[in-house]
């Protein structure tokens, strides 16, 4: 019987986070329009039911419809699993992100915590599983028979590599201080107000996180394999209807994850602003957070140039990398100092 | 270094919460300029009829040739246009017509708005260019 109910909490939990990130990705799209326009000034979509706030699913209807094409000279069989491996690895980083408390179901003593996975090694599973969605990117772009959708994910290659060492080394820092790789353990040790979070004792380390974050999805003051201006959208030029779409919800979806994971690391995760706040759910401050994230990164991709190619390169290996380094050994020894 | 990119930060927030200056087409409508050349619409005289006396000068200047006229006298001596037509789907709205008019009868107007499925209804009559004359007060 235990066991059947454990099915059902897991089902549960997963139709529940499936459904919910899903949605929260169209409308992360809608939001990301109308935060942009807004920034130049403008509506942004409003014509498609109140504020625009069908325009997703309509998105999603007319790329449903849309002519299914696979250039001739494509690779057909890792053409079409590309975007799959992209949106796989999009989506299953969010089993391991703790996006709230644990609650015990009325009139039982069934208790049910709020993640999919407590695995213990959850930052290793995100770090490697982030790393596989790149190659979802490189391999679209190389078997679409397409110089630019080639050069687009050259580009993709070099800056994963040049951002996923920094990336992982300014979480060290974190992973040091909580003396721990799993995700609610990082959370709880940052519980008791927001003077107890990650992030006070860790700024730089921070900062490089978003900094590095932002350029491991691709977004825009780091979006090389996409450049719209010099490679005609790079690695999904080729790219049309639902795979397209799919590529698209599964860089939304990364956005989010690196959004819940600078939230969990950083920002204390479910844990309220001030512990006299607790009374509010743990998933509705975890949202609240998430949310500041999300609309860092539309509202910073509303103000930042793309840099060009060689600067990226330059500022990932001669500015990021030394500095994630010096960080983490400011922290290493303060900690041994300390005992 | 960081200054500038936080100063870029604050100038889009600020944007941001400013009202958009976006005109919503159909529901709003920015007036056309003073001097714009819209669709044309004829001047009636005191009997409310067109004041055109089908001089044929507007058929002569028009460089697309899209305006037809049939002349023909009433009772009284008086030239009138028994069939004035102007292919409004082949008028270039460049106002040569206006301006060749001896008697002030064509007028530029100010419409801009007209669209329709096919070609046939783009034939402007005389009756059609007066009716027009209500949307140029």
């Amino acid at each position: 019987m235990q066991l059947l109910y454990l099915l059902i909490e897991m089902v549960i939990k997963c139709v529940v986070v499936f459904a919910g990130l899903m949605l929260a990705v169209a409308y992360l799209t809608w939001l990301e329009r109308k935060v942009l326009g807004h920034i130049q000034i403008r509506f942004g979509p409003n014509r498609c039911g109140p504020f625009g706030l069908l325009q997703p699913f309509a998105d999603g209807i007319k790329a449903f419809f849309k002519e299914d094409l696979i250039p001739g000279r494509a690779d057909k069989a890792v053409f079409v699993l590309s975007p799959m491996i992209c949106i796989i690895a999009a989506i299953s980083i969010f089993a391991v992100i703790p996006f709230g408390n644990q609650f015990t179901i009325p009139g039982t003593n069934w208790v049910v915590k709020l993640r999919l996975a407590d695995i213990d090694v959850g930052l290793l599973y995100i770090f490697g599983v982030a790393s596989l969605g790149e190659y979802g990117i490189v391999l679209g772009g190389w078997s679409s028979g397409n110089k630019y959708g080639l050069a687009g994910s050259l580009r993709a290659a070099a800056q994963m590599i040049s951002y996923e060492v920094a990336l992982g080394l300014s979480i060290v820092g974190v992973i040091i201080l909580s003396q721990s790789l799993r995700l609610t353990e990082i959370v709880n040790h940052q519980a008791g107000g927001f003077w107890n979070w990650n992030v006070w004792y860790q700024p730089v380390a921070f900062v490089l996180y978003i900094i590095c974050g932002l350029a491991e999805i691709n977004r825009t003051p780091f979006d090389m394999p996409e450049s719209e201006s010099e490679l005609a959208c790079g690695f999904n030029i080729e790219y049309s209807s639902m795979k397209f779409a799919i590529f698209f919800l599964a860089e939304y979806a990364h956005m989010i994850t690196m959004g819940a994971l600078a939230v969990t690391l950083f920002w204390g995760g479910w844990q309220p602003l001030l512990p006299q706040l607790d009374f509010i759910p743990g998933i509705v401050w975890f949202c609240a957070k998430l949310f500041v994230f999300l609309f860092f990164f539309i509202w910073q991709r509303g103000t930042f140039p793309r840099l060009r190619y060689d600067q990226i390169m330059k500022f990932g290996w001669k500015i990021l990398l030394p500095l994630t380094l010096i960080n983490l050994l400011i922290t290493a020894l303060i900690v041994l100092l300390k005992g | 270094m960081i200054i500038p990119l936080l100063k870029g930060l604050g100038l889009t927030l600020s944007r941001f919460f400013s009202k958009p200056i976006t005109v919503q087409y159909p529901e709003e409508k920015v007036p056309p300029a003073k001097r714009w050349r819209g669709i044309q619409y004829f001047e009636k005289d005191e009997r409310g009829k067109t004041k055109c006396v089908a001089c044929g000068l507007c058929m002569i200047v028009c460089p697309s040739q899209c305006i037809y006229i049939e002349t023909a006298e009433d009772e009284e001596g008086k030239r009138y246009p028994l069939t004035y037509e102007l292919d409004a789907s082949r008028c270039i709205f460049c106002g040569f017509c206006e301006e060749a008019c001896p008697v002030k009868a064509i007028f530029m107007g100010k419409g801009y708005e007209w669209v329709e499925g096919s070609r046939k209804p783009f034939l402007m009559t005389t009756e059609k260019l007066l009716e027009e004359k209500a949307n140029n007060p």
